[in-house]
């Protein structure tokens, strides 16, 4: 007995010493002192103790660089343009980098430490990127398992957005759910109501965002979330659209239609909604309405497997066969897809069969 | 204690005749991947003498005036390998505020020290082998710079290959495992001179 308790407090005693030495080191050794970091050109600067990861200490600074795996250097999205201070290339960041990136000094600024004054580039519409508390306003199925949520900004109250963008939802701890996790999801509401914003979320199995959002998630709760960002949102030109979505990717396509009703954009459009049976069709009414609004905008419902009590006399099928069977040649049209990577994949091959080139085919993906 | 070599000599033959590497095969998985460059190994190398002379002392000192006395020399392997990884986390601690150049060329690998088996094996031969404190720390440099000596004649060797072409199934780790067979064959040849067992 006194044996055992010797060798566990000869064996605890040598790891505490040890965890304490390299306490003390690191306290030593990490400590890089205040850091300044100048963001385009002196457009802003910021004073941050230094030893952290760019990403973070940015981020505690309230500039939210995009990263979907939270800085474990696996996604690839958090690149920042660093003219000075970064050092060389680390070998963590080399697979996510491209020649050319290398050579403008784009870095992943979740492998970087601050350890000197720094001199970077970002696009300005990071600016604009903040975390807003929000409160639930109201929550809606739309169908049996697809939920609309409104939430009304608390703090900032307005959020400036590009119609299409998403933003990334904090879920909090809970009990299925250890540590929070950020979830993107795109606004469906439009952006000239700033104050409140509306999200289309799917129940997924399984899913610790989603269960969250289904169940445990009620009126009057506050909750967190931060944005705006992406890339998918309406270009400038006269090409004719096509809007397709399928399930819950109709959410940035609603922000884009109640778009182009307020600006009065009367390009000729047209929207491509998919689902698998009447039931799974919602914003019906909306889009109706808006049809109104927008005179040249063309609806078509389509659906997969249409069940008997449907009595569906509309399209039938994918969204896929759809564009097939509408679009004759691709010329002079762009396209917005939204949907799961499935469906976005097999619609840019039949959209490029058709001739629109890549570049003008637009897409978000739900995974 | 009761080896009758002096420190030097233990020096000397874990450098020539009982490296650790090329006759013991311990820490081969480095071996096998850092050795595609001189400027790499040899970077790995350093680090490697560096924790294998500062461990062998410490571990010395940790086994003969703690394990010892207590009566807890079974737990050798566990207290060893903490030893090392608290070790080579303080190295690495000390690399990346000084030089981010040495950093960047350890990179990721620094870590592995950490489980490289030559240096648990320098820890536990010279408890095995009854060492004195002198001829361990001796043995723990010998074999650091043996082993550093043998990286970087690989990483010689496999920069000259660059060139060469290599039958497909032999590419990559196979031809690297080839060339330290017959780096260990060349390495026997310095066996006649002193032997330590």
């Amino acid at each position: 007995m006194t044996q055992l308790l010797l060798s566990l407090l000869a064996l605890s005693a040598l790891g505490g010493v040890l965890a304490f030495f390299l306490e003390v080191a690191d306290s030593y050794l990490g400590f890089y002192g205040e850091c300044q970091i100048r963001i385009n050109q002196g457009e802003k600067e910021l004073q941050v103790s230094g030893g952290g990861t760019l990403l973070s200490s940015l981020m505690d600074q309230g500039i939210f660089i995009p990263s979907a795996c939270g800085g474990r250097g696996s996604c690839g999205y958090c690149k920042v343009k660093v003219m000075e201070g970064a050092g060389p290339v680390l070998p963590t960041e080399t697979p996510y980098l491209e020649p050319d990136e290398v050579k403008a000094n784009v870095r992943l600024s979740c492998q970087i430490k601050v350890r000197r004054d720094m001199e970077i580039e970002i696009p300005p519409e990071l600016f604009l990127i903040k975390e807003f508390r929000a409160r639930v306003e109201g929550m809606r199925n739309l169908t049996d398992d697809i939920r609309e949520v409104r939430l009304r900004l608390i703090e900032p109250d307005t959020l400036t957005f590009k119609p299409g963008q998403y933003i990334q939802f904090q879920v909090p701890e809970y009990e299925q759910c250890p540590e929070s996790v950020y979830r993107a999801y795109s606004i469906a509401s439009p952006a000239h109501e700033p104050t409140g914003i509306t999200l289309v979320i799917t129940k997924v199995p399984e899913g610790l965002a989603t269960t969250f959002i289904h169940e445990v998630l009620r009126e009057g709760d506050e909750v967190s979330l931060n944005g705006p960002y992406g890339e998918f949102y309406l270009r400038d030109s006269a090409r004719e659209i096509f809007f397709v979505a399928g399930g819950s990717g109709l959410a940035p396509v609603m922000s884009m239609l109640y778009q182009m009703a307020e600006e009065e954009i009367s390009r000729k459009a047209t929207l491509v909604f998919g689902a698998r049976y009447k039931k799974g069709l919602f914003y019906v009414e909306e889009i109706e309405a808006l049809k109104g609004r927008l005179p040249d905008l063309k609806v078509i419902f389509t659906l997969s497997s249409p069940q008997e009590e449907d009595r569906w006399d509309g399209e039938k099928g994918r969204v896929t066969d759809v564009l097939e069977k509408i679009i004759r040649n691709g010329a002079n049209k762009e396209a917005y897809l939204c949907g799961s990577p499935g469906m976005v994949e097999a619609c840019v091959a039949v959209l490029t069969k058709k001739g629109i080139p890549q570049e003008l085919i637009f897409y978000d993906k739900f995974v | 204690m009761e080896q009758g070599l002096s420190a030097p000599v233990i020096f000397f033959a874990a450098i020539f005749t009982n490296n650790i590497l090329l006759t013991n095969f311990l820490g081969m998985c480095s071996f096998l991947a850092i050795s595609r460059e001189v400027k790499a190994s040899l970077g790995l190398g350093f680090a490697v003498i560096f924790v294998m002379t500062c461990t062998s002392a410490l571990n010395y000192l940790v086994y003969y005036h703690l394990l010892v006395p207590l009566g807890l020399e079974h737990f050798r392997y566990i207290v060893f390998i903490i030893v090392i990884a608290a070790f080579v986390q303080l190295v690495e601690m000390v690399i990346e505020r000084s030089s981010p150049i040495l950093y960047v060329i350890l990179g990721i690998f620094l870590p592995l020290i950490t489980v490289n088996c030559a240096i648990l094996g320098v820890a536990l031969f010279m408890i095995i082998r009854n060492y004195t404190f002198f001829q361990s720390v001796a043995y723990g440099a010998g074999g650091g710079i043996g082993w550093t000596l043998a990286i970087v004649a690989m990483g010689g060797i496999r920069q000259k290959m660059k060139g060469a072409k290599v039958p497909k199934p032999l590419e990559g780790p196979g031809i690297t495992l080839i060339i330290a067979g017959l780096m260990a064959l060349a390495f026997m040849g310095f066996s006649g001179m002193i032997q330590i067992q």
